[in-house]
């Protein structure tokens, strides 16, 4: 298998801050790799690495053979690189149709905001992906339901069909499952992967709940204080010593483990 | 739905055009005045939508203007169609060049710096004595492809040009409205964000939508230059700006003909505050105003979106 994604000796520092420091690995395509760490480990200054919102202090991004280091989210979004948001990021005033509708329109049409005066938003094409799209991730129940009054779930549905009309190779998800309920979790992240299989994207996803990440990912990268402290099979990352001290929490520091046994 | 309202626009056009020859001729040039002005108002809509509120679009109205007056004092030239093709084209070009700077801002920034480049030209044309400084100075009268009327012909050729242009205008900037980089207002309102990561440069689809307000703007400023017979720095006047604002918060952003209805119930209840309560009447537009934002805030032409059944908020 080749590596989609690449990085080397990636660094970011904040100031006195260092959000993220000699991160080395290799995203191999197709793969669903599950990040997981403490708030403030790092994983979103990673991902606004990968997807041209921060430049990194040092270090190398490849994507597909290409040197993406450095280069602005519109460039890399037209690689094939799309990403969700922890907080989700949509048109608040439109309908979920309009939503997908206008996501389609930019992203599968020309680069040049000027090429967008001659194209009409509602092309044939634009409807049919975004029609696609809203089934794919099964909220064409609320198509005409202004976003903003959306129950969380379905808002966060809808970030990430906005972030896949482009149909990209590679796509990155900040907390999918933030601010869903427990039950929810599951039923939420079963849509969203089934869907991206059928599109065979290649999936980086950020998750607190250790029983997702089993369940869902093939590869776990567990983020320590800006960097990579376990990488591997989630059975055997979540498994890793100090995973399970400082980000899972199943294993609590030694005296208190002495003192409950 | 959007043939009906071309031919809405069509009926209106024919219905205004055949009204000039049975109206008194204060009432043409009135009208003449408001739907020039409704021009620069058409702009401020297209960015308005995005969220963006400049308070110096008199900049462009100015440009227009003086570029009319320059042509006609230093080129030779008085043909109308010439006159408002070079100043839409150089309102234009203005309003590209400073849009390399100003599409990068936004809110009171975008407010602010509008103003500011606005003023600018205020200050240069009042600093220039062979431009009258603030007297300004006469524009020569415009002939028509050859026709060169005067008295009532020319105020109804003047009044038939403006109704042309505003309609042409009208129609372009409705049919933008339904193209993605028009119909992406709203979103740029909502989450610039989004549409970043979506591919496309927010600051260039404004920057489109500054050129486009740019050329309606000059096109207005030539058509009233043409009208008044005069032009002065006043027109690049942060009052005048502020004019244009308060006819866009009277006639609201939903709609294109809402632009030049504003406008004109603008010109007449100024006209009629001026001449019943002559040292009252900015606070009868004050009044107005004030009334319009309590009752109607997404101005008058909500109505008709209303009567229409749906409302048209030009989103995707
Ligand atoms: N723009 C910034 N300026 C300064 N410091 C920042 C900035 N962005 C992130 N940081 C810092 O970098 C560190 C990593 O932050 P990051 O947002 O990547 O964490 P995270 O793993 O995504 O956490 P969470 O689980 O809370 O989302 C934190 O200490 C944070 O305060
Ligand atoms: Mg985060």
């Amino acid at each position: 298998m080749t590596a989609i994604l690449s990085v080397r000796k990636l660094e970011k520092t904040f100031g006195s801050v260092v959000a993220a420091r000699d991160i080395s690995l290799d995203i191999p395509a197709q793969q669903t790799v599950g990040i997981i760490g403490a708030n403030g480990a790092g994983k979103t200054t990673f991902i606004n690495m990968i997807t041209g919102y921060l430049r990194p202090s040092l270090g190398t991004i490849w994507f597909e053979d290409r040197d993406i280091t450095g280069r602005s989210s519109r460039q890399i979004t037209r690689l094939g690189i799309s990403r969700s948001f922890q907080v989700a990021q949509i048109f608040s005033s439109l309908t979920v149709m309009e939503n997908i509708c206008a996501a389609a329109a930019i992203a599968r049409g020309p680069r040049g905001a000027l090429a967008h005066a001659w194209r009409p938003l509602l092309s044939a094409d634009t409807v049919g992906e975004a029609r696609a799209a809203a089934e794919l991730f099964q909220i064409g129940a609320y198509r005409d339901i202004r976003a903003a009054t959306l129950p969380q779930g379905v808002r966060k549905l809808l970030d990430i069909a906005m972030a896949v009309v482009g149909w990209p190779r590679l796509l990155l998800l900040d907390e999918p499952t933030s601010g869903i309920s427990i039950e929810e979790k599951f039923s939420l992240m079963d849509v969203v992967m089934t869907a991206l299989k059928s599109r065979n994207i290649t999936v980086l996803f950020v998750e607190h709940d250790m029983e997702i990440v089993s369940r869902f990912a093939d590869r776990v990268l567990a983020f320590y204080d800006g960097t990579v402290i376990a990488d591997g099979a989630p059975a055997q990352a979540l498994a890793d010593t100090r995973v399970r001290t400082f980000i899972s929490g199943t294993r609590t520091v030694p005296e208190a483990v002495a003192g409950a046994g | 739905m959007s043939a009906r309202t071309n031919l809405a626009g069509a009926s209106a056009f024919v219905v205004l055009a055949a009204a000039a020859l049975a109206a008194p001729a204060w009432f043409v040039s009135l009208a003449t005045i408001a739907f020039a002005n409704a021009l620069v108002v058409l702009g401020l809509i297209v960015l308005w939508r995005a969220g963006l509120v400049p308070f110096g679009q008199a900049l462009y109205y100015c440009v227009g203007a003086y570029t009319v007056a320059l042509l006609a004092r230093w080129v030779g030239i008085t043909d109308a169609f010439v006159m408002l093709a070079v100043s839409g084209l150089i309102a234009g070009l203005v309003a590209y060049v400073v849009g390399f700077l100003l599409a990068r801002y936004r809110e009171i920034f975008f407010a602010m710096l509008s103003l500011a480049l606005s003023m600018i030209l205020y200050g240069v044309l009042v600093k220039t004595e062979t431009l009258g400084s603030t007297d300004g100075f006469g524009v020569a009268t415009p002939t028509f492809a050859g026709y060169a009327p005067h008295r009532e012909a020319l105020g109804l050729a003047l009044y038939w040009l403006v109704l042309a242009v505003g309609a042409l205008c009208a129609f372009a900037v409705s049919t933008y409205f339904r193209t993605t980089a028009g119909a992406l207002a709203i979103p740029i309102r909502d989450n610039e964000i989004r549409i970043e990561f979506l591919g496309l440069s927010v600051n260039d689809l404004i920057h489109l939508k500054l050129v486009i307000a740019g050329v309606v703007g000059g096109l207005g400023g030539a058509l009233a230059a043409m009208s008044i017979g005069h032009v002065d720095p006043n027109m690049s006047y942060w009052t005048t700006s502020g004019g244009f604002v308060f006819v866009t918060i009277l006639a609201g952003a939903s709609s294109v003909a809402a632009a030049f209805v504003g406008s004109l119930v603008f010109e007449i209840v100024r006209t009629v505050a001026v001449d019943l309560l002559p040292g009252f009447w900015q606070m009868i537009l004050g009044s107005v105003l004030l009334l319009t934002i309590l009752f109607l805030p997404e101005g008058l032409g909500s109505v008709f979106a209303r009567l229409r059944g749906a409302p048209d908020r030009g989103a995707p």
